[in-house]
Parts: structure tokens; sequence; C-alpha cells
């Protein structure tokens, strides 16, 4: 944990709060969200919250892949995972996530084979060194992660394995952000981007929240300055009745996202007619889904 | 999963041009270079990894702001972790308890 007086730039850290106060107009209450849970992490962790005045209130998204799946998936596959000769392989973040029967720590428990992997790449190692099981990578995530498992499944077809699997759990953060706009409940000034799905997808996908709903935009890194940096560029556009989608995390990323991996997802998913979201319930077309080409 | 990790190409496979081996504070790993195909890292690049996968490519001082990021908050060990892990071809396939206490994050 760290605390203001431990930041790397004090000063700037300082500077970039009071100009935060200037910009903010006192008769008026600011309602931003950040989208992304690697924000609300870093919000919390470096208590941010303290160094905005009372009237720029910060509103948690729905960026967190764990927090978004809905219990049904975690127990369909985990019915799944019970079966005599299968891996249920699986990120180490949804190991202790609770289904109606247990979390996959506790199938694992009861002697289903449960493996932690840290890439979808080592899921499909799995599957080549046990060709007598099948194994099924659940994944999670979204467009930060959803170009791995398409490539991981375009190695498997390549290498024409069989005994390997995708539980495609895979959604979309646009489809989020639309129904948040669209919730007559949820009144937000303005949006603090994702940094690292925005790698992949890029700033365009964003402009219509600008242009259509005016509501300005503006892709974030992870640093406390960062995202004091972002909320600035937020209210300056505020302050000026701008609407426009800006790259604060022009360091990492591009522009137009990695093209490479869209072509990836493009290849291997296509979006599901409507997916549930926990807590936020059913959103049409938010998910990725696997193409019959590599479903079989 | 949610980490994203600065490292270095230390050598790219002359069989297969899409592994790499990257070096993470001293950790070495194989990681996958098929998301940038369109611009093939060389060695001596830093790139952010995440999930296994090498995501885009990054100046030095970028990579550098990034771990200090990690470390920040608190999850550098976290990342040196994620990255130990990358490979399980590597001989600890049966060993799939190491990393349990992986933090879960949101």
């Amino acid at each position: 944990m760290k605390y203001v007086d431990e930041f790397r730039e004090p000063e700037l850290i300082s500077r970039a709060a009071k100009e935060i106060r200037k910009l903010a107009d006192t008769n008026r209450h600011y309602r931003i969200m950040e989208v992304c849970g690697g924000h609300t992490h870093a919000i919390y962790r470096f208590g941010l919250k303290d160094l905005l005045p009372a009237n720029v209130e910060l509103i948690h998204g729905p960026g967190c892949p764990v927090c978004v799946l809905p219990m049904g998936r975690i127990d369909d596959g985990l019915s799944l995972a019970a079966q005599p000769d299968f891996i249920f392989a699986a990120f180490g973040d949804m190991m202790r996530v609770p289904g109606t029967h247990g979390s996959p720590l506790e199938y694992k428990a009861r002697g289903v084979d449960v493996r932690i992997v840290y890439s979808p790449a080592d899921a499909l190692k799995l599957a080549r060194k046990h060709p007598e099981k099948h194994v099924m990578f659940f994944a999670i995530g979204f467009e930060t992660t959803a170009p791995s498992t398409a490539l991981t499944l375009m190695r498997a077809k390549a290498e024409g394995l069989h005994n390997f699997s995708v539980f495609c759990n895979h959604v979309t953060i646009i489809p989020a952000i639309r129904a948040i706009l669209d919730s007559p409940d949820m009144r937000l000034d303005g949006f603090v981007g994702p940094g690292h799905v925005s790698t992949v997808i890029g700033c365009r996908p964003y402009v219509w929240i600008a242009k259509n709903e005016g509501k300005p935009v503006v892709v974030s890194g992870f640093e406390p300055l960062d995202i004091l940096q972002s909320i600035v560029m937020l209210l300056r556009q505020l302050r000026n009745g701008e609407s426009k989608v800006e790259n604060q995390y022009k360091r990492v990323v591009p522009w137009e996202g990695n093209l490479a991996a869209l072509r990836a997802i493009a290849e291997v998913f296509e979006l599901r007619p409507y997916f549930e979201w926990r807590g936020l319930g059913f959103i049409s077309q938010s998910a990725l889904k696997i193409r019959g080409r590599y479903a079989e | 999963m949610c980490l994203a990790i600065p490292a270095k190409i230390v050598e790219v496979d002359s069989q297969n041009a899409m592994q790499a081996v990257v070096e993470v504070v001293g950790v070495r790993r194989k990681v996958d270079l098929g998301l940038l195909q369109d611009q093939p890292p060389v060695v001596g690049d830093w790139v952010l990894i995440h999930v296994g996968f090498a995501m885009s490519k990054i100046s030095e001082a970028a990579a550098l702001d990034q771990m200090r990021t990690l470390m920040m908050l608190g999850e550098a060990a976290a990342a040196i972790e994620e990255v130990r892990g990358y490979g399980l071809g590597e001989g600890d396939v049966e060993h799939p308890d190491k990393g349990q206490n992986h933090e879960i994050r949101g």
C-alpha cells in the first residue's frame, strides 16, 4: 500500500489534483465512470478519491471479467469438468469464484482435475501432453484476453489436436458501455477509458460515445498520475463544452489498436445475440462465441 | 490475468519466429509473438505481455513505467509468479497447485 507522499512524482500529483479543483465547477456534480477494473483497483490502492473534490465522483464500471461472469457459466463449465478423463484449466483468478456447488478449487478438492494456467497456450500444452484426456480451457476476459484464446484455438486446429476445447466466456466492452448509457437512472458525464483493452481495440470504438452520446472519453494508463491526468482532460473537455476521445496512454495504446489481434478475434469468434452479465443482466451482442469452423 | 507485464525480448526461436524468450526482472520464459506478427519484435525490444502473449511493443521507458506501476500496485510479485507459470511444458505440469494463492481481483 502506497500513500500520497510516497508517489513517484508528488509534485506532479499535487499539481494535477490542484488542476482538477480548478477545472471542476463548484455548482456542478461530476460523475465519471472508470470502465476498467484495473483502474478501479488502482484508484482504491492509491486512495485517489481523497485527492478529488467532493463534487467529482468516480463511478466504478463493468470492466472486471471475473466479477461480471454469472454463476450459471461457472456451473456449466464445472459440470463438464466432472466427466472422466477431463482436465478443467482456468486462470488463477477463477479458482475461488463460487458456482452453485462450489468453486473450481472446491471441485479440485473433490477429485476433479482442475488446473491453474497462466496462459491459454499452457492449456494447449496440457492437451499435447495428455492425449488420453480432454482439456477444456475456461476462457474469460475482455478484448485484452480474447485474441490470445483465438490464437490458441487457431494453433490447436492447425495441429489437428482434437482433445482441446475452449469454454468461451469472452465479453466485449462497448456493448456494456452502451447498456450503461441506455439505463435511465445512470447519469454520467464522461469515461476514463480502459487501458489494456484499448491496446487491442484502439480508440476508434469509443468515438460514438463522444459524438452521439456527448460524453467525453479519455483512454488512461494505470499510474496515479495517469488517472489524475485523465480526469483533468475530461474536466477540461466538459468545461469547454467539448466531447471527444482523447488518448492519455499513448505510450502504450495506438489509436488503431492491434490489427493482428483484431484479425485473430474475427477469425475465431462471432458475436452472441445476447449474454448475461452479473449485475447488468442480459446485454445484446455483448459476448463472443466460437465460430462453427473452430467449434467442432 | 489482468496484469500486463513488461518484458524484454532476449531470444527469438530460430525454428519458429512466433516464439520468443523474454526476461522479466531476471525470470526467463517463452511467450507467443503471434499477436505482433504485423511488426515482429526483435531481440532487445520491449513488449507488454498478457496471458503469455506479447500484446504490444513499447519503449523501454514505458516498460519501466509499467513495472513501477505493478510494484506500486503491490502486484510485481504476482506478475513474476505469472511469468514463472508460463510454459507448463517445461516440467511443472504436475504441480498445478502452484500459484493457487494468486490474488483474485475485483
